[in-house]
């Protein structure tokens, strides 16, 4: 469903951000997208939705294509009523509407009629604070409505920013439900995240991106097999085993897939 | 008594008046985070396409009216498009500067439209009075309120409950956020200046009906909104809207007891007292009057 080829983004004309990207999201499927800090998996969903522009950035190279169509160069707010949608990194929630106006704000584009019962019955905690303003919700219940806002435009294509961003283990954990239960109503959910193990439990294909280049493309089972993958994302010593951080020596291996 | 009446009155005409002036400038504030010093010279060119059609063609004063808020609406639609939606992302200071250039180059042509003489607008008032109870009220001000009660409704109404209102304000929160959600911004900021355009058509419309009239100098009259809108705090519209009752009222005021009772305050004193309780106001509530402070949680 969507395609990402040989993408490359450029921000200032000078600083060359992803080099040459491939990546596929085939329809139905939560996908993950993991990676260290400043790896570039925010600009891959810059890339995808048409924000570039506004971070002063440019695709120079490769194409990204949605159903066979070529969305690289079209405006956000088109990408959005194509059926792509996001909940950017942050949860970004307009805090001083309410929740409910939050809410409309995301049927924007008309693909639905407006009606929140989907999103409500997802997110029952939001529809006892529809009045509320979006600003004084606590931060699991912020990142609620921004996914219940993202699938108020009724999206194909679900992305993801790092949901589990500042959240205590046990909402993580009703986060990574939740995305699960909307990708069962058939939405497919591109997962950016830089908690590896929540990710792959739910994913069904995973990419690794360092320093802009895609560096594993793998099941999520083979992923979570993997003797890298596991030293370096999920915390667990070659050998077996958690390690402490007392141990944690990064040069004394280099990761193979530099070489 | 019945000269504070009479005082209070003509003070709420001119006042929402003021508020309908200090809503452009908070629309488009609120849209863009840029302060319009182009409203005077939108207001004096939508005005005076009242005083073309109603004065030159013919018309009904009111299909007049509604054709000059349409073309400010236009007017205004098109100084975004074609000036500042170059200018989105960089410093809304560079914006600012746009908006003075418009508004002397907007004022230069519509002096020359104009002409030097004082140009009634056309309205069918004239200089009738209703009396109440010994109160003179000038029909033009019954107009001016109810006319301005009816827009500013119409206005809360469509940023209340319309998409395009909600649009609007989440645009004005948080820029890229709303474009993630599918909003066009840029087609929310050209709305927000089509709205500031017809409003200041219809205000510079307003203040020139019944004993007034539009000339070179009316401009004048929308920089008096500023005090208005930093009184009321520069994002809100209520602000807009309370703040310029009260300062309508006040300068009223003024004008007809200090007079009297202060004359040694000179003439002319109630045009530098919006001035006086925009400072007084800042000191104690530095966000205005009803400015929003950030929502954060605690």
């Amino acid at each position: 469903m969507l395609d990402v080829r040989n993408l490359e983004v450029v921000y200032e004309d000078v600083i060359l951000v992803l080099k040459g990207l491939s990546l596929q999201v085939p329809d139905g499927d939560i996908v993950a997208l993991l990676g260290p800090n400043g790896a570039g998996k925010t600009t891959v969903l810059r890339a995808l939705t048409g924000l570039l522009d506004v971070h002063h950035g440019e695709i120079t190279r490769g194409e990204v294509t949605f159903d066979g169509e070529r969305i690289s160069d079209r405006e956000a707010h088109h990408i959005v009523a194509g059926g792509i949608a996001q909940v950017m990194e942050g949860r970004r929630v307009f805090a001083e509407l309410t929740v409910e106006e939050n809410l409309r704000a995301g049927a924007y584009t008309g693909r639905t009629d407006g009606s929140t019962d989907r999103v409500f019955d997802l997110f029952p905690v939001l529809a006892d604070r529809r009045k509320s303003t979006a600003g004084y919700l606590s931060g699991g219940e912020q990142q609620m409505l921004a996914i219940g806002r993202a699938l108020m435009a009724d999206p194909r294509l679900l992305l993801l920013d790092e949901p589990s961003l500042g959240l205590a283990p046990q909402l993580v954990e009703q986060i990574r439900d939740l995305i699960v239960e909307i990708n069962a109503q058939g939405t497919a959910v591109l997962l950016v995240e830089q908690n590896a193990a929540m990710a792959l439990s739910i994913a069904s294909h995973g990419y690794v991106l360092e320093t802009g280049k895609i560096v594993l493309d793998k099941s999520a089972e083979e992923l979570l097999a993997d003797e890298d993958m596991q030293e370096f994302y999920l915390g667990v010593q070659a050998g077996g085993g958690r390690r402490s951080f007392r141990d944690v020596k990064h040069y004394r291996r280099r990761k193979r897939w530099l070489s | 008594m019945t000269f504070f009446l009479q005082a209070l009155s003509s003070g709420l005409a001119l006042g929402t008046v003021y508020a309908l002036l200090a809503l452009g400038f908070v629309i488009i504030y609120r849209a863009t985070d840029v302060l319009s010093f182009s409203q005077p010279a939108l207001m004096v060119f939508g005005a005076y396409w009242t005083v073309y059609f109603a004065t030159v063609i013919g018309w009904n004063f009111w299909v007049a009216l509604v054709l000059a808020a349409v073309i400010g609406a236009a007017v205004g639609w098109l100084v975004e498009r074609v000036l500042l939606r170059p200018l989105v992302g960089r410093p809304p200071f560079s914006a600012v500067m746009v908006t003075i250039g418009l508004d002397i180059v907007l004022r230069v042509i519509t002096d020359d439209l104009l002409g030097i003489s004082q140009r009634t607008v056309g309205d069918p008032f004239g200089l009738q009075v209703v009396n109440w109870g010994g109160v003179t009220i000038p029909r033009s001000n019954i107009a001016t309120v109810l006319g301005a009660i009816l827009v500013i409704s119409l206005l809360l109404v469509f940023y209340r409950t319309t998409k395009f209102g909600l649009a609007m304000r989440a645009a004005a929160f948080d820029q890229e956020a709303a474009m993630a959600q599918g909003i066009p911004v840029g087609r929310m900021y050209g709305l927000a200046w089509a709205l500031a355009g017809s409003m200041a058509a219809i205000a510079g419309t307003f203040i020139s009906m019944g004993n007034s009239s539009l000339s070179r100098s009316t401009w004048v009259f929308a920089l008096r909104a500023l005090p208005v809108i930093v009184l009321g705090g520069l994002d809100s519209i209520r602000g807009a809207i309370v703040g310029g009752l009260l300062i309508g009222v006040i300068e009223r005021m003024v004008g007809a007891y200090q007079p009297g009772t202060a004359p040694w305050l000179g003439a002319g004193f109630e045009q530098v007292v919006p001035y006086i309780v925009m400072v007084i106001v800042l000191l104690v509530k530095p966000y205005g009057l009803f400015g929003t402070r950030e929502v954060t949680r605690v």
